[in-house]
């Protein structure tokens, strides 16, 4: 079981994430996380997804997906030559002496505490998946109320743009 | 000009002749718009049958077929159709009304969620939301419908939209599409090294499926095979890509195929699957294919290629430009005549013995033959589904001319009578016969409506054995059962009845009847004919 991320970049149709998760459920995919939102083309959505499989499925994922009509590219984003982050949110239970346990060790893992009631914290932490989970690990002797993680979002490094200028529409038929 | 005249003045524009479909309220507008076209619909008894009749018609005339139905129920008796086409990349564009987009979602009177409820097969669907964006998706439609891999494409309209004035109907000239762009040329690399692997092949061997018909590179294909004298076997899809008679022809493939193919393609060294999917009911085990031979997959589809197997050397591209690139290489292949010996010894020794059978039954082989041989040459076959369907992949022949059909992916009974008047509809100077069981002519004879109507001159067969044979065949194999849920009762219908209620010939053929004369009523008087044929329950396929 191998895993990987696949930057998709879809026109800004009606459907379109339903048409790719629908693509998922119904080829048996496995989606680890989903993350989209508008680029910096508003003509186009970011889709980031993690997906877990052997190597000839995540082939056929690649293929599967490029097939879909509303698709303009998807390109796996090796942890090589991209950025991954994720933020999640916790809310854990605390009273008084937990909040100073729990403010530093937020504070090791650069977390910020987003906000404060008598007997719970909630605390932003932005990073890679795993030190989200290193984290998390770590507040194994708290209780955690709540948990809201985003799902992983990614980029290529270096120059690459998303900008599609009309120029550049291929012309068919 | 409203929405409706819109979509209308867009079929005229894409070379639509007709299409078939059923009216409701949703859909009133445009079949009122279509009164003053001459664009000819055709009124079908059950939508599926419209979706099936316009595979037909968009089989022989190489353009998509389309289809116009109403909302909610309308739209959901076609689905089968569409899945059916999809299955087998046959171009459709599917039209169907919805309700008034402002109640769309609140579950009013015939509503249904069609775009939603095809999504997983149909190529691309569209909700139109805006009457001024219907003549850029029209030619999106068909563009997508045509091109790549074909299949259906389904546009969703609105009453509301139908009935919207728009304010300019200017269709775009061309197809400015950032994102769908199939690939049609093969890679020139790509060619090359197939070019070398045919060089240094010594038994190589061609298996054809569906993509052969639906590229129109049958002509291509097998002026290729005989020039360097390649072997062809087939999927079930690739049926007469090369006439069942030519000496190169070695038979259909897989678990319902011919053990001399199986055995052919085993045996090759350089193996071509050209346009088909290396799907479960061809390749036993696709993962094993490549341990002893050279694999090149050629598709139009890159998604196919390596799904189930993974190739040598892979090819994308639509199989006519392939075969034209490949055409123009000069190709010094190695003799093989001791190979294509082989093949045919094993054709003629490897034929499997046919099961006896009643004296009162006709003989499901002689008969298949000897229909081939006594219909016309340029004629159009298409077999529903089961062991009609397994009989004819192995006893029809096709000649060079003709044309063989079925639903082989989906495997949907009832295809071949639809789908048959649609051929014909198509291409009305040539013969056009459906076969079914009795299964199947049950499930969509309420179509001999549409076709004593419209005046249809078909030729309906029935292999009749008051059973669903097929599914008899597998509950007696897999589960040693005597059979359920497969009988369909010996006494009703009286299929002479049912004939002479629309008005058509029928004959009746059995073990004891002059077959010769009988085929020959048959395939001559006017009009569609219904021929029902006594077959053995205890025949198996």
């Amino acid at each position: 079981m191998n895993k990987k991320a696949f930057q998709i970049l879809v026109d800004n149709t009606s459907g379109v994430l339903s048409r790719i998760s629908g693509l998922f459920a119904r080829r048996g995919y496995n989606i680890e996380s989903i993350t989209a939102g508008v680029t910096a083309d508003p003509r186009f959505t970011r889709i980031t997804i993690v997906a877990s499989g052997d190597d000839d499925i995540l082939e056929q994922i690649e293929k599967q997906v490029a097939k879909l009509a509303d698709i303009r590219s998807i390109r796996e984003l090796t942890p090589e030559e991209s950025v991954f982050r994720e933020l999640a949110m916790v809310k854990v239970r605390a009273g008084a002496k937990d909040k100073t346990n729990l403010i530093s060790i937020s504070n090791v893992f650069r977390g910020n505490i987003v906000d404060v009631g008598t007997e719970s914290l909630m605390i932003e932490i932005t990073g890679s998946s795993s030190k989200i989970d290193a984290f998390l690990h770590l507040l194994d002797g708290y209780e955690i109320l709540e948990l809201a993680r985003t799902g992983v979002a990614g980029l290529f490094r270096g120059t690459d743009k998303v900008m599609y200028p009309d120029a550049l529409i291929g012309t068919q038929k | 000009m409203n929405g409706a005249q819109a979509i209308v003045k867009c079929l005229e524009a894409e070379g639509v002749k007709e299409l078939y479909g059923y009216s409701g309220a949703a859909i009133c507008p445009l079949y009122d718009a279509l009164l003053s076209t001459k664009i000819k619909p055709v009124l079908v008894r059950q939508e599926q049958n419209a979706a099936h009749m316009a595979s037909g018609y968009a089989r022989m005339k190489g353009k998509a077929g389309v289809c116009v139905v109403t909302s909610g129920p309308g739209a959901t008796n076609l689905i089968t159709g569409i899945a059916t086409a999809f299955a087998d990349s046959i171009p459709l564009v599917c039209i169907t009304g919805q309700v008034v987009s402002s109640m769309i979602g609140s579950d009013v009177f015939q509503e249904a969620d069609i775009t939603g409820a095809v999504e997983s097969f149909v190529k691309y669907s569209y909700l139109v939301r805006d009457a001024n964006d219907l003549p850029r998706i029209m030619k999106e439609a068909f563009y997508i419908a045509e091109s790549g891999r074909r299949g259906p494409v389904l546009i969703d309209v609105p009453t509301d939209v139908l009935t919207a004035e728009i304010k300019k109907f200017a269709p775009p000239e061309s197809i400015q599409m950032r994102t769908y762009k199939p690939t049609v040329e093969g890679n020139a690399a790509q060619v090359k090294k197939v070019v070398k692997e045919l060089e240094k092949a010594e038994r190589p061997i061609m298996c054809v499926g569906g993509g052969v018909a639906l590229s129109g590179a049958i002509d291509e294909i097998r002026a290729f095979v005989r020039k360097y004298q390649i072997p062809v076997v087939s999927t079930m899809m690739g049926i007469g890509a090369m006439p069942t008679g030519d000496h190169l022809y070695f038979g259909m493939v897989g678990n319902n195929g011919r053990p001399y193919a199986n055995r052919a393609m085993n045996e090759a060294d350089l193996l071509l699957v050209v346009g088909a999917r290396v799907a479960d009911r061809a390749v036993n085990r696709p993962d094993l294919i490549t341990e002893n031979k050279t694999l090149v997959h050629i598709d139009v589809d890159p998604a196919e290629i390596g799904k189930n197997v993974g190739p040598t050397i892979p090819l994308v591209g639509d199989i006519r430009h392939v075969f034209r690139q490949i055409e123009k290489e000069e190709i010094q292949v190695r003799e093989h005549g001791a190979w294509l010996k082989t093949l045919s010894e094993y054709r003629l020794k490897m034929t499997e013995k046919r099961p006896k059978i009643g004296k009162q039954y006709v003989d499901v082989k002689e008969f298949l033959e000897k229909l081939s041989d006594r219909m016309d040459k340029d004629a159009v076959f298409v077999c529903d589904v089961g062991q009609n369907q397994i009989w004819s992949t192995h006893f029809f022949r096709v000649s060079e001319k003709g044309r063989f059909m079925t639903s082989g992916g989906m495997g949907t009974m009832g295809y071949a009578i639809p789908a048959a008047y649609g051929a014909s509809r198509a291409r009305p100077d040539r013969q056009a016969i459906a076969l079914c069981g009795d299964g199947g002519f049950q499930m969509s004879m309420c179509e001999l409506g549409t076709i004593a109507q419209y005046k249809g001159n078909i030729g309906i067969i029935i292999l009749r054995n008051n059973t669903l044979g097929m599914v008899m065949e597998t509950i007696h194999n897999l589960y040693e059962s005597r059979g359920t849920m497969v009988d369909l009762g010996s006494d009703t219908p009286d299929y002479k009845k049912i004939a002479e209620a629309y008005g058509m010939h029928y004959s009746y053929l059995d073990g004891k009847s002059d077959m010769e004369q009988v085929l020959y009523t048959f395939l001559h008087a006017d009009g569609t004919r219904i021929l029902e044929v006594a077959v053995d329950p205890a025949d198996r396929v």
